[in-house]
């Protein structure tokens, strides 16, 4: 099963910290891949937070199709990370040609849009690289927003993160989701790799979402542009979050609602039972039936970690004030942060969320049972 | 055969009918029971008249003919009286020493059954053994990553919903405003479909009805009981077993003004009300109940004269389109109750079902479409209705199921399969399969009556009298002397056994797929098939 991490720390972290945590929990991957998703960057990228980023894996020539398109849209390069890597990947690790990290100036025709409108065009270029980069095999891209950094790659996490010296000072972030994976997609494809990305929100998932066809089926015929990928049966994790937030416009703690929902009974018993009885039969295709422990990051930078009854080892959370770690086995948090008090980690349950703000002072609890929070 | 007998057209030997009746007469008792139970006196005491020689000893005296008779069993073969093949003379046999046997061809009482020129009628169902259902198999099985879940310990939640469901966005903006949200019933997946009070007997209506009303009071199970177009007995509307039941109005209305009257006093509301317009086993036609069913009681819970035929139009007389009638009576109906209760269509199969489906997805009242395959079973039917009218449910499910995919409804209108579910026996990979497809929940009627009751009926026409009011089993018969023969608590017992059985097989499906906690609606990746073009057509998996 996928191993996964996150880290959210007051302090900027080398990416590094999540892949040596990963490797500790090394057995339970199998080297099939490693995706990370940095987010709230520091070093060049601290004084550019508005700024898209554009990360992904280009062909010589695919990097020319990206910038003819970009300037073609009016986008201007504002910074960039060229990863060189040796001319000879490590064993497992297929040859690329360049590994992009890009910070863009919008299109002036951009200027004055909207958050939604904006939000809306940034996705649906990264939609349009990704089709144009199927159609001739040239560009993988991953995420195009701005404050995010993404690196997928196949192989054994650690051997990649060496060959692409993923240790350079100029990466760094405060929110890091790191997945070594274990590849159970039948065919091993990047887009299959986690964690998954669409508008601000990021989820990695271990487990199998044995519920997979009738949510994707539901997601797609939302009409909505983004909902489209689905080569792992986790990515319908990030976009129900997605779906429940922009469209439902409900909080985080909601989404274990969604997704597993409280059983009839304890329904009945809820003070929101009126409420959690529609969410549940308007929203009955969204139920995953796991074992799945999901952990992902929303757009204010809060991490967090749910998972539904049938899984059997939950992850676990755990830090001190100021930096704190989500991982799926325990020895990841310790590789990660071992002076804390341990008393103190925790492994959310079937009813539970665990929040780690974008403070990074405390996880917040919330039960399934607990009444919600009034709408705003 | 006398000499002088004149041999007509339709004059059949034994050999030409479709059972024959086997009778020893090393082991009869001569005790008559059989003739005595055969529901269409297709057997009768008979006096053999027997030559025998008897050669002396000796010389002295010429052989001589001795004629001797011994009594036994005649098999009648006027077309009228031919054996169905139902076999209760073997069930009451002591000895075993009679039974029907199939004909080793194809027999010729089918050209000589439309004397009077009445084309055959009858009951059971279309004859046709075997069901594409069962060579669906499941073959996503969780193995490595996420093992298998334990059917017996597990906790599953496998309920349907019954009623519109909103799409999320609307559903949860009515729930902020106080606004009308239509009503939703959560039950289990496998309804027991329409038999109407009349087609059954009383007892085994009043049978199925306690082993319903026991499966939700004492066993938690939600399981809901559709009447069928002939009404509801007075106490039962007036009772709180109400909320178990689907009430059915169709064409003839049968019943209805005896329920209409009854709203007031109602304690609960019916689960649902099915508007049926038309069914899987004689698409396109109404009821046929004959007068001899049509005793006090029942024309009392119809609201009719006893002893009429109550052919029932195949059409909603009083509309003029489907659309217009399906609009309209939703409608009403929905009124009826106060908008409380979800009212949804029943049609038979057909490749216009998406006409109809499309037309409910524009309805906001409209709370499912329920579609009856041709392998549905009837109390009564043309012969030719049943064999040759109608369409396979799976591929009319899949696409109901995938045009509301395309529309992003699926889970906002409920789809029910009926029409043959189970009818080799495999009741829940069938029911499982369709639920795979697409479907929300399954009705069932055939495989309760020969679970529940005992019905006879076989896929080679066997029995298949329900419609003439003599059902030996007492399942179909109107006459105190064969209905008694069903114990109502037997019935009742029989139904709980099936649903609890079932329940437990469809855990054996869905554990090894990894799915507890919903039903897993048009999982259709679970599916596969060994026929290219129907893998094709179902758009599951081809495997091999």
């Amino acid at each position: 099963m996928c191993r996964l991490f996150a880290i959210a720390s007051r302090e900027p972290l080398s990416p590094m910290v999540a892949i040596e945590a990963l490797n500790v929990m090394r057995e339970g991957h199998d080297g099939s891949g490693v995706g990370l998703f940095l987010r709230d960057l520091s070093g060049p990228f601290e004084d550019m937070k508005d700024a898209p980023i554009l990360s992904g894996i280009f062909s010589e020539a695919g990097l020319k199709r990206l910038d003819a398109f970009m300037m073609d849209v009016g986008f201007m390069t504002k910074y960039k990370i060229s990863i060189k890597v040796p001319k000879t990947p490590p064993a497992g690790v297929p040859r690329r040609d360049v590994y992009l990290i890009r910070a863009y100036e919008y299109p002036e025709e951009w200027e004055g849009l909207g958050p939604e409108e904006l939000q809306l065009r940034l996705m649906t270029t990264r939609l349009k690289l990704r089709a144009m980069g199927e159609e001739k095999e040239d560009m993988i891209v991953f995420s195009f927003w701005p404050d995010v950094i993404m690196i997928k790659e196949i192989g054994d996490p650690l051997a990649v993160a060496r060959h692409l010296q993923l240790d350079r000072k100029e990466l760094a972030a405060r929110v890091i989701l790191a997945q070594g994976r274990q590849n159970t997609n039948y065919a091993i494809n990047l887009y299959a790799c986690h964690p998954f990305f669409i508008q601000g929100f990021a989820s990695m998932t271990n487990g199998e979402n044995t519920a997979f066809i009738p949510i994707r089926t539901f997601l797609e015929s939302r009409g909505f542009p983004g909902y489209i990928g689905y080569n792992s049966d986790s990515e319908v994790f990030t976009h129900i979050l997605h779906y429940m937030t922009r469209t439902l416009g409900f909080g985080i703690e909601t989404y274990k609602h969604l997704i597993t929902p409280l059983q009839d009974e304890d329904i009945a018993r809820h003070p929101d039972a009126h409420f959690l009885r529609n969410l549940k039969q308007a929203c009955r295709p969204l139920i995953i039936d796991g074992p799945n422990c999901v952990i992902g990051c929303l757009p204010d930078g809060s991490l967090f970690m749910v998972q539904d009854r049938k899984k059997l080892r939950p992850g676990v959370v755990g830090g001190k004030p100021g930096v704190y770690a989500f991982s799926s086995e325990i020895c990841g948090l310790d590789a990660a942060i071992p002076l804390r008090d341990k008393s103190r980690d925790f492994q959310p349950m079937y009813l539970d969320t665990a929040v780690v703000g974008p403070g990074r002072q405390e996880v917040r609890i919330c039960r399934q049972k607990e009444p919600l929070p009034l709408p705003h | 055969m006398p000499s002088e007998r004149a041999i007509t057209p339709s004059t059949l030997s034994v050999k030409d009918l479709p059972w024959q009746i086997r009778w020893s007469r090393d082991t009869c008792t001569l005790c008559g029971k059989c003739t005595a139970v055969c529901p269409v006196n297709a057997i009768e005491l008979g006096v053999f008249r027997k030559r025998q020689l008897e050669p002396p000893l000796g010389f002295m005296e010429a052989p001589a003919t001795v004629y001797k008779s011994y009594y036994g069993v005649r098999q009648r073969t006027d077309s009228a009286y031919a054996c169905v093949g139902c076999a209760m003379c073997n069930l009451v046999c002591p000895n075993n020493a009679i039974g029907p046997v199939r004909a080793d061809e194809a027999d010729k009482l089918r050209f000589h059954v439309d004397r009077g020129g009445q084309p055959r009628r009858r009951g059971g169902r279309r004859n046709v053994p075997g069901v594409l259902l069962d060579r669906l198999k499941f073959i996503r099985i969780s193995m490595l990553t996420d093992p298998a879940l334990d059917a017996g310990r597990h906790e599953f939640e496998l309920r349907t919903l019954l009623g519109r469901v909103l799409p999320p966005e609307e559903n949860l903006k009515h729930v902020r405003e106080n606004g009308w949200i239509p009503p939703v019933r959560e039950i289990y997946p496998l309804i027991v479909g329409g038999m109407s009070f009349g087609a059954l007997s009383p007892n085994m209506w009043e049978g199925l009805q306690l082993g319903v009303a026991y499966l939700n009071e004492e066993l938690g199970m939600p399981v809901r009981i559709s009447t069928g177009e002939g009404g509801c007995p007075p106490r039962l509307l007036r009772s709180r077993f109400l909320k178990y039941v689907i009430l059915q109005i169709a064409s003839g209305y049968f019943g209805w003004d005896e329920i209409l009257h009854a709203i007031p006093e109602m304690k609960e509301d019916p689960c649902a009300i099915e508007i049926k317009y038309g069914q899987g086993a004689k698409p396109g036609d109404g009821g046929l109940l004959m007068w001899y069913k049509v005793n006090r009681l029942i024309a009392a819970i119809r609201g009719v004269p006893p002893g009429v035929n109550l052919p029932s139009p195949p059409t909603h007389q009083t509309k003029y389109s489907i659309e217009e009638s399906v609009a309209k009576m939703i409608q009403s109906m929905s009124m009826a109750w106060g908008f409380r209760v979800p009212v949804y269509p029943k049609i038979s199969g057909t490749s216009t079902a998406l006409a109809v489906l499309n037309n409910l997805t524009r309805n906001p009242y409209a709370a499912g479409l329920a579609i009856d395959g041709e392998d549905g079973g009837t109390g009564a039917a043309y012969n030719v209705s049943m064999n040759h009218m109608g369409h396979p449910i799976a591929s009319n499910i899949r696409d109901a199921y995938l045009t509301l995919v395309k529309l992003g409804m699926q889970n906002q209108l409920p789809l029910f399969a009926g029409g043959g579910i189970g009818k080799s026996g495999n009741l829940a990979a069938n029911a499982a399969a369709l639920i795979m497809l697409g479907a929300s929940g399954i009705q069932v009627g055939k495989y309760i009556m020969q679970a529940a009751a005992g019905c006879l009926g076989s896929e080679s026409d066997r029995c298949n009298i329900c419609n003439i009011g003599l059902c030996p089993k007492g399942i179909t018969a109107q006459d105190p002397r064969l209905y008694r023969r069903l114990d109502v608590d037997d019935v009742a017992q029989r139904v709980v056994d099936v649903f609890l059985s079932f329940d437990t097989e469809l855990k054996k499906i869905v554990a090894p797929l990894g799915r507890s906690t919903s039903l897993p609606i048009g999982m259709s990746d679970a599916l596969g098939v060994d026929d290219h073009h129907t893998a094709e057509r179902l758009s599951i998996k081809y495997v091999v």
